[in-house]
């Protein structure tokens, strides 16, 4: 079922959580471009050093594929403004989403790289696009299968805010009010994850 | 496209094939947590079928289900309560009527678990049907090598051993040609199938030329009681021309790896040393079924039955 607005000259191109493919050009706007998105990062940066002062025990903890680029963003700036040298996890959610029975397909894995234990540190999950927070939920629960955590912390860099769950986001790069039809997408060059990154949103299911 | 049911290599393709195995390589890392469970199948029940003894699959498939936190049971009926074809499929719609998530068949006669499939609702996964298939050792045994040589395509495969009478060799040779892979069979001529070159592998009687510039060599297990004269005079004999060891493995690459499904019969397809070292990479493979069931568990137990049988 190959997808008409996959780019073509992007095979390895992996769509993220939220939404499946990149679109026509035309139908889309772009909400963040890379500078804005760097900006973002800076001021969440300072956010966060200024939310845990004297607590050096922070742990990124990247949901993939969108938020890797984010978190590893986001210890740079930490690096640069405080000297900290933080360890930067990956963890997968989809083995812990609560949609599963419910659809015909099961979707892909992403990787799972958890560097250092989580016990007694204050994670920081990093995602690319909040809005149900159904993500979200799904991250703590694998969190908590890989020790306790002293708290858990949440970074987006989008919220939507279409929340169906009492999830809060404690930092958030922009709040984006969205129609629940349009698809929001973290992409990079070509369709990777490389900079520059820019987000888009875009309609979902191209004909409308 | 991943159907409802597992029944062999031969109905997958390539991108099926590579869908499990990249669905597997991440369900390793599961095996490596201190918690080594996730919430996936959790509320689904998954049956072990084994109307033929298998302590090692059916203990591999038993940690995979409860890896991904279904419930697994295990049912065993004995040969004598099943004498009858009838009852076999009475077996498995009495086991249907429990409701089961998916069905993991194990029969000594080739085919059973299709007509197992045919009448049931549950996916079935073929866990080793006769001389037919064994998809999960196959698939194991693939994602082995692609792990140890980092491909699969272009690479040199020989097999060696009681190929008429494996399952193994069978899913393996679908495997590695849909993969790319050369395949070759070394065996005694009695033990070769006929027509066997049709699937498009070579077959020699000279274990030196299937095995030269090998990659990869998989030696089969022999059943003892072939040893005796019908298919092979004696088992010094099957042993001094195809049982491997280190002289013998000069004739690969140096490099290769050597892979036996298990269990070895230590001194008759491998070397004692061979058994125990590398480059054999037999507890590689036992570590590997574990994470390659569950991504077979994943992909097809317990998605919602309509959207599966469309599958």
């Amino acid at each position: 079922m190959p997808n008409p607005h996959t780019p073509p000259d992007s095979p390895t191109a992996r769509p993220t959580a939220q939404q499946p493919a990149a679109p026509r050009s035309g139908e889309e706007r772009v909400v963040l471009d890379d500078t804005a998105i760097r900006r973002a990062l800076v001021r969440i940066a300072h956010e966060v050093l200024e939310r845990n002062e004297g607590q050096s025990r922070l742990y990124l903890v990247a949901i993939p594929n969108g938020g890797v680029p984010l978190a590893r963003q986001l210890a740079e700036n930490l690096r640069s403004l405080s000297g900290l040298e933080l360890p930067v996890g990956i963890l997968d959610t989809t083995l812990y989403r609560d949609d599963l029975t419910l659809r015909g397909e099961r979707p892909p894995l992403r990787r799972t790289e958890m560097p250092s234990a989580v016990d007694g540190r204050i994670v920081i999950l990093v995602d690319d696009v909040a809005n149900t927070g159904r993500t979200i939920r799904a991250a703590m629960d694998a969190l908590m299968d890989f020790g306790r955590p002293s708290g858990v912390q949440v970074v987006a860099l989008v919220d939507r805010g279409h929340r169906e769950l009492p999830i809060r986001i404690d930092y958030v790069g922009k709040n984006i009010p969205t129609h629940a039809r349009e698809l929001v997408i973290l992409r990079g060059r070509d369709g990777s994850l490389e900079p520059p990154l820019e987000v888009v949103v875009v309609p979902k299911g191209g004909d409308a | 496209m991943i159907g409802r049911d597992l029944l062999g290599i031969e109905d997958l393709d390539r991108a099926d094939l590579e869908r499990i195995l990249e669905t597997a390589e991440r369900m390793q890392e599961v095996g490596t947590r201190e918690v080594k469970k996730v919430p996936t199948l959790r509320g689904r029940t998954i049956v072990n079928l084994f109307f033929e003894p298998s302590t090692r699959t059916r203990t591999s498939f038993e940690i995979a289900g409860k890896r991904l936190s279904a419930d697994v049971v295990n049912f065993s009926p004995t040969s004598s309560s099943l004498a009858k074809d009838e009852s076999i499929l009475d077996t498995a719609r009495t086991l249907d009527a429990m409701a089961p998530d998916a069905v993991v068949v194990r029969h000594k006669v080739a085919g059973v678990p299709k007509r197992i499939a045919d009448a049931l609702a549950a996916p079935v996964i073929n866990a080793g049907d006769g001389a037919h298939e064994h998809p999960t050792q196959a698939l194991l045994d693939l994602l082995t090598v692609y792990q140890e040589k980092g491909r699969i395509d272009g690479l040199s495969v020989a097999i060696v051993g009681d190929v008429l009478h494996s399952r193994v060799a069978r899913s393996n040779i679908y495997g590695f040609l849909k993969l790319g892979a050369e395949v070759r069979i070394a065996a005694p001529p009695t033990l070769i199938p006929p027509a066997i070159e049709t699937l498009g592998v070579k077959a020699f009687t000279s274990l030196r030329e299937a095995i030269d510039g090998a990659d990869v060599v998989m030696a089969l297990r022999i059943q003892r009681e072939r040893l005796d004269g019908a298919y092979v005079p004696s088992i010094r004999e099957y042993s001094a021309t195809f049982g491997l060891d280190r002289t013998k493995l000069r004739f690969a690459k140096d490099d290769a790896i050597v892979m036996h499904p298990g269990p070895v019969n230590r001194g008759v397809e491998l070397s004692h040393d061979l058994a125990d070292h590398r480059p054999s990479v037999i507890l590689d493979q036992v570590r590997n079924g574990v994470a390659l069931r569950m991504a077979v568990l994943y992909l097809f137990a317990g998605r919602p039955l309509a959207a599966a049988r469309e599958g």
